[in-house]
């Protein structure tokens, strides 16, 4: 008995460590190999942050592609991921084959692209056409001869406006009507002092100041803070001042409700009709303004054409860290995501606005309307100003530029806190500090 | 274990006598070591653990500030004390450390007296004091976040609930963020609220070490409560009184979370940095933008020295005050 089990026992512990040295040779093998197993299976990892709607997308991708595997690691949100991705990208290890950067950031490495693949050597140069000119050449190097991001999803932009204000002050309420009436910025501040002239209302006309900078500045120029260089020109750019002075012009004449956006007084201002209109990229209106405005408000909302005609605010895009050891694999799962099935997944998955012209034809987004602002082709209203936007040259530090100086020296201003001139020359001087 | 004591005997196999004593002589060494070095041994997990997560970032971190080391563009060069020499220069830097203190001063000294006097109210017989006691901990282990949210929802400029009760007794609003000892004092309440219960329990728990035959022949001698309070209670708890000095020292300084809250989740602090501390602005500078590691080290490490300073600084300061006329 004792026999049998001490040589059971002998047999177990060598069955085990025969085990255990399998194990570890099939792990360091598929290691040193970067996972390409046998019969040439090739696993990828894809790493994104908040919801970019890929569950479906992959699913189709790996049943097309048998021998690639997707491992989809979400990296919660952006803030938390962005951080990570720099950490591993100058480790040289730890990044996905496949990343997703959200647009500010992707800005910041196409000055520094030495991190990333250039999809233009895996064959990406077939794919511009695809792409509206403007999100195409944002991840495309000032030469010109290195792109390092494949587009996803896209802001476009249009005018949030409160029908039921606009019959108050006895404006028109007719989505066409109106954006007859907002069709240049100018027509579109003349309405806003027809509308507080009537004074039958207690809103203001915009949410702040600061909403005119982005839309006004890319539809009228063709750089913002910074020339193809990246040299900062934030201070010379006539337009840049030009919206500055006509934003905080408004401001004075009691136009905007003064609401610092994502403070919980613009949160709230939403709850208390605090204003009439919004410039209001795609993402906005369900997750932002519907939210905010509350199950009370539904119907009240709805939507024009932007002043001007075209804009975006935000979207991202895909990229393959140099670091990656499927090149190849990681730029056909990209190109997939990318592509009109993709765009459309994604939508379908997350609401995410396509940026691939064809998808944003196809009637699955097209003819898509949002129940909460009355029914308004948001597919057709969003698609078209995507479509009408011009390209302009952003720079590696637009968003830090704007969101974390000019923006707050504008609120500011606004306020009263400071002169419009004393917050301009703050802004200036911060931004020539940082960017220099 | 057998085998070895087997492979022994043929060196001694000479000395016939007995086989016990070789046996013993092992177990009696393991005893000895057992009772030298174990106690290190049960310590070691402590050290192990800070040697890996205090000690090495803390000296690799010197090392990093010693670099000019930007992980966007990847450039890392020697540099030696040329950050410090630029943080040196750093008005925003300055400005931070302003913050810094301010905030932790309006915050911490009402913050301890409070305590003290609340420990000294829950020390007494009551009813419900277990609940009381244990109430006084509750806003501690609620999250930071969601207190930040809450308070910055409470402090808002034109919506906020204080703005409209002030309107309502006919104060004008407050600004809240633009004005720069507002949103001091905005932020230090907010760290009060969280902090005070549980310096209070601390105080509590030393106060019940003390002899109640004390506060019997302070009484005797027709000493008031207050005269007791002063001149028992506080004196014979100062060991306690130094430890909360100096942990609210440590935490004070690296505040973080509740200023970045208060400014709706931007490191920036306010248009003008108003109330930016020295934990945002050392984030802003490594985490976002260009990811200045060597520089974002460098501030880290005065910001270390800072610490230490204050530190040192209130604890001789509350030892002396505190001493007062006893001993």
């Amino acid at each position: 008995m004792s026999v049998i089990r001490r040589r059971l026992r002998t047999v177990a512990v060598a069955a085990l460590a025969a085990g255990v040295a399998l194990v570890s040779t099939a792990c360091s093998k598929s290691d040193n190999d970067g996972s390409t197993g046998e019969g040439g299976q090739v696993k990828l990892v894809l790493q994104t942050f908040q919801n970019f709607g890929y569950d479906q997308a992959i699913k189709d991708f790996e049943a097309a592609h048998p021998d690639i595997t997707v491992e989809h690691q979400k990296m919660g949100e952006l803030r938390d991921f962005q951080p990570k991705l720099v950490q591993w990208l100058a480790a040289g290890s730890g990044a996905g084959d496949v990343v997703g950067l959200e647009e500010g950031v992707l800005l910041g490495y196409v000055q520094n692209h030495d991190k990333f693949t250039n999809l233009l050597d895996l064959g990406a140069g077939e794919l511009k056409a695809n792409f509206p000119e403007w999100k195409w050449n944002n991840a495309l190097t000032p030469d010109g001869k290195k792109l390092i991001g494949l587009g996803t999803d896209v802001g476009g932009l249009a005018m949030c406006y409160r029908k039921d204000l606009f019959a108050q002050a006895g404006l028109p309420t007719d989505r066409e009507e109106v954006a007859k009436r907002i069709s240049t910025w100018p027509d579109y501040i003349a309405l806003g002092r027809q509308f507080k002239a009537s004074g039958k209302v207690k809103a203001a006309w915009l949410d702040s100041a600061t909403s005119l900078m982005q839309p006004y500045v890319m539809q009228n120029s063709e750089t913002f803070f910074f020339d193809k260089d990246n040299k900062f020109i934030g201070d010379t750019n006539p337009i840049i001042k030009q919206t500055w002075d006509l934003g905080l012009q408004m401001a004075a004449d009691g136009l905007t409700a003064k609401a610092q956006r994502w403070s919980a007084d613009w949160d709230a201002a939403f709850k208390n009709s605090a204003f009439a209109t919004l410039p209001c990229p795609a993402w906005m209106t369900e997750g932002v303004i519907a939210q905010r405005s509350g199950p009370a408000n539904a119907g009240k909302w709805d939507i024009a054409r932007i002043p001007g005609g075209g804009g975006n605010w935000g979207g991202s895009y895909l990229a393959i860290p140099a670091q990656t050891k499927h090149p190849k694999e990681a730029y056909l799962l990209a190109k997939y995501l990318t592509s009109k099935e993709g765009h459309l997944a994604a939508f379908k998955e997350a609401g995410a606005m396509p940026s691939d012209i064809a998808g944003l034809e196809d009637p699955a987004f097209k003819d898509k309307t949002s129940d909460y602002f009355s029914s308004a082709p948001t597919g057709q209203i969003f698609g078209e100003s995507v479509k009408n936007m011009k390209p302009v040259f952003l720079g590696a530090k637009h968003q830090q530029v704007w969101e974390t100086i000019f923006e707050p020296q504008m609120q500011a201003a606004e306020r009263g806190q400071l002169s419009s001139d004393a917050a301009w020359k703050k802004a200036v001087d911060e931004a020539r500090k940082a960017t220099s | 274990m057998s085998s070895t004591v087997d492979a022994v005997p043929p060196s001694r196999a000479a000395s016939p006598p007995p086989t016990t004593p070789p046996r013993q002589r092992p177990s009696y060494r393991l005893g000895r070591w057992d009772i030298t070095y174990s106690p290190y041994l049960y310590i070691a997990p402590f050290f192990v653990l800070f040697g890996i997560f205090g000690l090495f970032p803390l000296l690799y971190t010197a090392y990093v500030s010693l670099f000019d080391y930007e992980l966007l563009s990847g450039t890392k060069e020697f540099a030696g004390l040329e950050n410090y020499r630029v943080l040196m220069a750093d008005a925003q830097f300055w400005n931070a450390a302003y913050n810094t203190v301010g905030i932790f001063i309006l915050s911490t000294v009402p913050q301890l007296i409070v305590a003290l006097l609340l420990a000294n109210l829950l020390n007494r017989q009551m009813r419900a004091r277990t609940l009381l006691r244990m109430g006084i901990l509750i806003p501690n282990i609620t999250s930071v976040a969601a207190v930040g949210i809450i308070f910055a929802l409470i402090f808002a400029d034109r919506y906020g609930l204080i703005n409209w009760l002030l309107g309502t007794v006919g104060v004008d609003p407050v600004a809240w963020r633009d004005n720069r000892y507002a949103s001091w004092f905005a932020v230090a309440f907010m760290v009060d609220w969280r902090w005070t219960g549980y310096n209070a329990l601390i105080y509590l728990g030393a106060m019940q070490a003390i002899p109640k035959d004390l506060y019997e022949s302070a009484s005797l001698d027709g000493a008031s409560a207050w005269r007791q309070f002063w001149a028992i209670t506080v004196p014979l708890i100062r060991p306690t009184i130094l430890f909360t000095v100096i942990i609210s020292t440590i935490g004070g300084f690296q505040i973080f979370t509740e200023p970045l809250m208060y400014g709706f989740g931007l490191v920036r602090g306010g248009a003008d940095h108003q109330f930016q501390t020295l934990a945002m602005y050392i984030y802003e500078r490594t985490f976002t933008g260009n990811a200045e590691y060597g520089y974002g080290s460098a501030m880290s490490w005065l910001l270390f020295m800072m610490i230490i300073i204050f530190a040192l600084i209130n604890f001789v300061l509350i030892r002396r005050s505190v001493k007062g006329d006893e001993k």
